[in-house]
């Protein structure tokens, strides 16, 4: 049963189990595009179960194929419907242990949580990479906050709440949090 | 009712008139540096001396026809400070001379609704780029919401300074565009997407160097492909993200066909349509300013001299859109 199509993969669950298909792009060059999605493949197999040694709650990872990962189903909601100041705080201590241990995710935005139960699920780790530098924690952040600011409302409520739990698990969080600000003013007319 | 625009943020100083329907006139001159990038003083020195015969050029128009002009819009920001303090004073004093209200218009905004006009699209995901600014962009409650951006140099940007580099002449882009026609063969170059984010000055710099040992037209096509490929990832998941059944290519990279062509497809696969405006709207143009000072003029917006200096830094996401879907 298919599950969900995000942008660039086909999520179907059997038995417990989902399988999670990069899909050709046939607007990409072809030796481009089977290039991103094995790269991609192989680095949310292998930081997907990494992030959990940092007290990241992830599914695990039960069998990677070229352009296919087999991962635990969970269920709940994604972070995206149910967010409030509460659960943004919670996810910013969370985003403080993947930094602290040494992870930046690449693609922080709220689809990619899930809620179940009590505990916030980090998934969809194809961006992501071992790095530890203020300038990737600092993008990352800011990857965050700008979903808060396109899509949710009351974003500044969100941003502040999880700025308030980074702030607490997080190895450099006054320097990542100045530079995300700094970042924020680049983007614009040079 | 008709609008007077101004533009001239940049290297494009045009001056025209639009009315509800269709553009009534319009009128450029082309700012070209004599080498490297553009230099704002110069750029803006251009604008001043180009300005009193295109902007009477217009006007002349307009009184040859008997056309009664309703307000004065000029591009406020984002830009190049100097050229936009020579475009806001010509806008002042033509609102002044013919005691008509003035407006104040965002440049990228007014990309947007001059696509959305022209080519029929009413709720984008928007592609914007050019030498200055790559965004992908969606309205979302009342503003022009930036879902990606790039986190260092612009595409457009990009493109030119490679082709500077390796010897090819200003304006870069469509010169790259038809060497890459002849390449054989792509070669690896990295591909930097961060989120919704983009940074092209690796691919830039990286590019660059795979000149030196690698035939010019494969390194061109190798270019386009990996920026490209970066911009419609990032488009598709914006559309996915915020729910757009249709995307829009504007500013003047947009001339690529190739960029063109990819987002096409892109839309086809999941069902999308893809809206790409004429040519000649999108690139910087005064059709624009007075089109998008014409649908704000008409919501009741008005900019009150005290309120009409520039704003360099002007964000697509500050303005309020209060006047509603244009197109339906
Ligand atoms: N292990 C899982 N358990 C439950 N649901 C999942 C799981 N993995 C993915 N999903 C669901 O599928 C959706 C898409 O998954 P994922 O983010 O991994 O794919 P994607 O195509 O990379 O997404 P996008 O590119 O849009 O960010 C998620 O938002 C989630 O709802
Ligand atoms: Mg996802």
């Amino acid at each position: 049963m298919e599950i969900g199509r995000g942008a660039e993969a086909a999520i179907t669950l059997y038995e417990g189990t989902v399988k999670k298909y990069r899909m050709a792009k046939s607007y990409r060059q072809a030796e481009l595009d089977q290039h991103i999605r094995q790269e991609r493949t192989l680095r949310e197999a292998k930081i997907t179960s990494e992030a959990r040694k940092h007290g990241v709650p992830t599914p695990i990872i039960r069998d990677i194929s070229r352009f296919e990962l087999e991962m635990e189903y969970v269920s709940g909601a994604k972070i995206k419907d149910v967010i409030t100041p509460e659960l943004s705080e919670r996810v910013g201590e969370m985003v403080g242990r993947l930094h602290r241990g040494g992870i930046v995710h690449g693609d922080l935005t709220t689809s990619n949580m899930i809620l179940q139960g009590d505990r916030i699920y980090l998934i969809d780790f194809g961006l992501s990479y071992y790095e530890s530098s203020v300038e990737a924690q600092g993008v990352d952040v800011h990857v965050y906050f700008q979903t808060l600011h396109s899509t949710h409302d009351r974003a500044e409520e969100l941003v502040e709440a999880f700025k308030a739990g980074y702030s607490r698990t997080a190895p450099a969080p006054e320097a990542v949090l100045k530079r995300v600000d700094e970042i924020k003013a680049r983007g614009r007319y040079l | 009712m008709i609008v007077f625009g101004l533009e001239g943020t940049a290297w494009n100083l045009s001056a025209a008139l639009v009315d509800e329907r269709e553009v009534l006139y319009e009128k450029s001159a082309t700012y070209t540096p004599a080498k490297g990038g553009i230099h704002p003083r110069e750029a803006s020195q251009h604008h001043a001396e180009h300005m009193a015969r295109v902007v009477g050029d217009v006007i002349a128009y307009a009184r040859e026809n008997d056309l009664q002009m309703d307000a004065v819009a000029f591009s406020q920001g984002p830009g190049l400070g100097p050229c936009l303090r020579t475009v806001a004073t010509a806008a002042r004093a033509l609102s002044l001379k013919l005691e008509v209200p003035l407006l104040g218009v965002n440049h990228c905004v007014a990309h947007i609704e001059v696509g959305k006009w022209r080519s029929g699209s009413t709720d984008p995901a928007v592609i914007y780029v050019s030498g200055a600014n790559t965004q992908v962009l969606a309205l979302r409650q009342g503003r022009y919401r930036i879902f990606g951006e790039t986190l260092d140099i612009s595409i457009g940007n990009a493109i030119d300074k490679f082709a500077r580099t390796v010897g090819l002449s200003h304006p870069g882009g469509p010169k790259v565009e038809e060497l890459a026609g002849k390449a054989r063969r792509y070669i690896p170059l990295p591909y930097t997407v961060k989120g919704m984010d983009l940074s092209f000055s690796g691919l830039s710099t990286a590019a660059t160097e795979a000149a030196k040992s690698h035939d010019l037209a494969d390194v061109c096509y190798s270019l386009q492909e990996t920026a490209f490929a970066m911009l419609v990832e990032v488009t598709e998941r914006a559309m996915a993200h915020a729910e757009k059944k249709e995307a829009m290519l504007v500013g003047g990279v947009g001339a690529n066909k190739r960029l063109g062509e990819m987002l096409d497809i892109m839309c086809r696969e999941r069902g999308a349509r893809f809206f790409l405006p004429e040519r000649k709207y999108m690139g910087d143009n005064g059709s624009m300013i007075a089109h998008t000072g014409l649908i704000m003029f008409k919501s009741g917006i008005r900019t009150p001299l005290a309120k009409s200096c520039v704003r360099p830094g002007f964000r697509t996401d500050d303005v309020e859109v209060t006047w509603g879907p244009t197109n339906s």
